[in-house]
């Protein structure tokens, strides 16, 4: 460890400034504090000394969609297996579905990665500043809601759109007003609707007789199609990390006790769906809207939106009046776009773009609440 | 009615500086909206349309001067947009001045004339004429006003320089636009 070190370090001379890759040397740092703790220390002044790093909180978070991520790959192979007929139950042939998964799921993460951090060092060395590690969430967000049957450059092409136009434009990690994942993922929605909805997508190189359709698709007739148990631990098609709500609350429960994820968003999401599906209870006009709203919990991505994409800290409400809004916003938002707009089945996506919009507007009224309540105590 | 046809930019862009005088004009526009609509709306069913002037004589029944359908528009749209103007300066010196020359300009803001224009293609009766209007004009003031917020919060953010200002507010109109389109295509 101690030889890797002093070779690499011993390299740093010829990145600095007049070096002979001067040219790289934000790359060159990039790579080094992430492999090893920075060796520069404050030389003058009082200063805070935090554990948690951008870097330490962005590695937490992929933790904590490892269940996820790992689950996705084996669900992936089990609804392909499942749709040829062969290895039906969930028990069998576990080693060949996660083979065939990790061949599916993992070179679309490469790609991800590939693509965004490529396009991340190339604006890092051009503008001089050092590398932000927001992209290490995303590139990994993204493969996560991407369908299993996606073409490589569509990944690509809507990675490079996502870190360029919802991002790097407004100057990088932090100040983004959408969430870059979730960009991606619209992008590719109005963009190439065929390979991103449908009832095609779902399952992995599936024989046309296979009925892949999700349980969101078949709510519209009024029955999800799927027992709840399935639709809890995840052997249901879907994106990839959207299908098992197991993973998504393990990673929820490991975001809410690091302190990295709102617990508040994630709740007041859940509670807006929920009373948004009692409300359509209700009313109960149509088949979709007696379904049980219990069932919108279980379909589709709202959970997994719930916990990894509305509480991104850079594009939720900021203040913490704010974020209970925020989250009931997007959360009545998701199950109205579900049941209203047959188009478009996956309501959670575009609801919370539409509270990322909204979030610096709410935060505004409730930092404005609050100094009229300051002046009139005063 | 901005996030589908793009209809209003100039003073979409223009006044969303602060969320205070977005605010302002978003309720100058749902104003002249909500009116102007309904009344064009009996202009074209009572004056304008083929046969609409049958009621002073029966002459007159072959008389279609849908063809003045635009001149009337604007007239009705210029003459509220008086209207509202002589209102803010006598209620909100503050607001007027803040909006200087954009609150004359909704005369010819393009969501307010497609207003009217959508409403005579699509054949609404009354009551749905109105709603268009107040509804578009909600939505105008909605997108505004968040429009504002985030360019409030976007100040301080480090946009690179050929971008700053219009250039990152398109860029924003369009990802707006992206997050909006849940709207498009509800079926009640």
């Amino acid at each position: 460890m101690k030889f890797l070190k002093d070779r690499i370090l011993g390299w740093r001379p010829q990145f600095q400034k007049g070096g002979k890759y001067g040219r790289f040397h934000t790359v060159f740092d990039g790579f080094s504090t992430f492999l090893f703790t920075p060796d520069t220390v404050t030389t003058q002044g009082s200063h805070i000394r935090g554990g948690m790093d951008l870097k330490r909180t962005m590695f937490f978070v992929i933790l904590a969609m490892l269940p996820a991520f790992i689950f996705g790959m084996f669900n992936v192979g089990h609804q392909h297996y499942l749709s040829v007929g062969e290895f039906t139950a969930v028990g069998e042939g576990i080693l060949e579905k996660f083979l065939f998964g990790a061949l599916k799921v993992l070179p679309i993460v490469v790609v991800a990665y590939g693509v965004g951090l490529g396009i991340e060092f190339f604006i890092a060395s051009r503008k001089g500043h050092s590398i932000n590690e927001g992209y290490l969430v995303s590139g990994l967000l993204i493969p996560l809601v991407m369908p299993p049957d996606i073409p490589l450059w569509m990944v690509g092409l809507a990675s490079a759109f996502a870190v360029i136009f919802a991002k790097e434009v407004f100057g990088g990690t932090g100040m983004n007003v959408l969430n870059v994942a979730l960009t991606a993922r619209v992008f590719l929605f109005f963009a190439y609707p065929t390979f991103m909805s449908g009832d095609m997508v779902w399952i992995a190189d599936k024989p046309d007789t296979y009925s892949g359709a999700t349980a969101l698709a078949n709510s519209i007739k009024g029955n999800p199609g799927f027992c709840t148990t399935d639709m809890f631990l995840g052997f249901i098609p879907g994106s990839i990390g959207e299908t098992s709500k197991l993973a998504i609350l393990i990673g929820a429960a490991f975001l809410i006790f690091t302190g990295i994820g709102s617990a508040s968003v994630m709740i007041s999401v859940l509670i807006g769906a929920g009373i948004m599906g009692l409300i359509f209870n209700a009313i109960a006009l149509n088949d979709f809207m007696r379904l049980p709203f219990l069932n919108h919990y279980l379909m589709g991505g709202l959970m997994f939106g719930a916990v990894f994409m509305a509480t991104d800290p850079v594009t939720a409400a900021q203040t913490e009046r704010g974020k209970w809004i925020y989250g009931l916003l997007i959360g009545m938002m998701a199950v109205m776009i579900r049941v209203f707009n047959p188009a478009y089945p996956e309501g959670i996506m575009l609801a919370i773009l539409f509270g990322n919009v909204m979030a610096p507007l709410i935060d505004h009224f409730v930092v404005q609440s609050n100094i009229k309540k300051r002046l009139a105590r005063a | 009615m901005i996030f589908a046809f793009f209809l209003g930019m100039c003073s979409f862009l223009a006044v969303s500086k602060n969320v205070n005088t977005a605010i302002g004009l978003g309720a100058a526009v749902i104003f002249v909206l909500g009116i102007t609509v309904p009344i064009n709306w009996l202009l074209i069913n009572g004056l304008l349309k083929e046969g609409a002037l049958a009621w002073i004589s029966p002459s007159f029944a072959e008389v279609d001067l849908t063809f003045l359908a635009f001149i009337m528009f604007i007239a009705t749209i210029a003459s509220m947009t008086q209207l509202v103007e002589m209102v803010v300066e006598k209620f909100s010196p503050a607001l007027y001045s803040s909006l200087g020359i954009f609150l004359p300009l909704i005369a010819v803001n393009c969501s307010i004339l497609g207003g009217s224009l959508f409403m005579q293609e699509r054949d609404y009766t009354l009551a749905e004429a109105t709603v268009f209007g107040l509804g578009s004009g909600v939505g105008w003031l909605i997108a505004i006003v968040a429009l504002a917020a985030i360019r409030m919060k976007i100040r301080y953010s480090d946009v690179p320089k050929p971008l700053r200002g219009l250039g990152i507010t398109f860029i924003l109109t369009g990802l707006m636009g992206l997050a909006f389109m849940s709207f498009l295509g509800i079926q009640l």
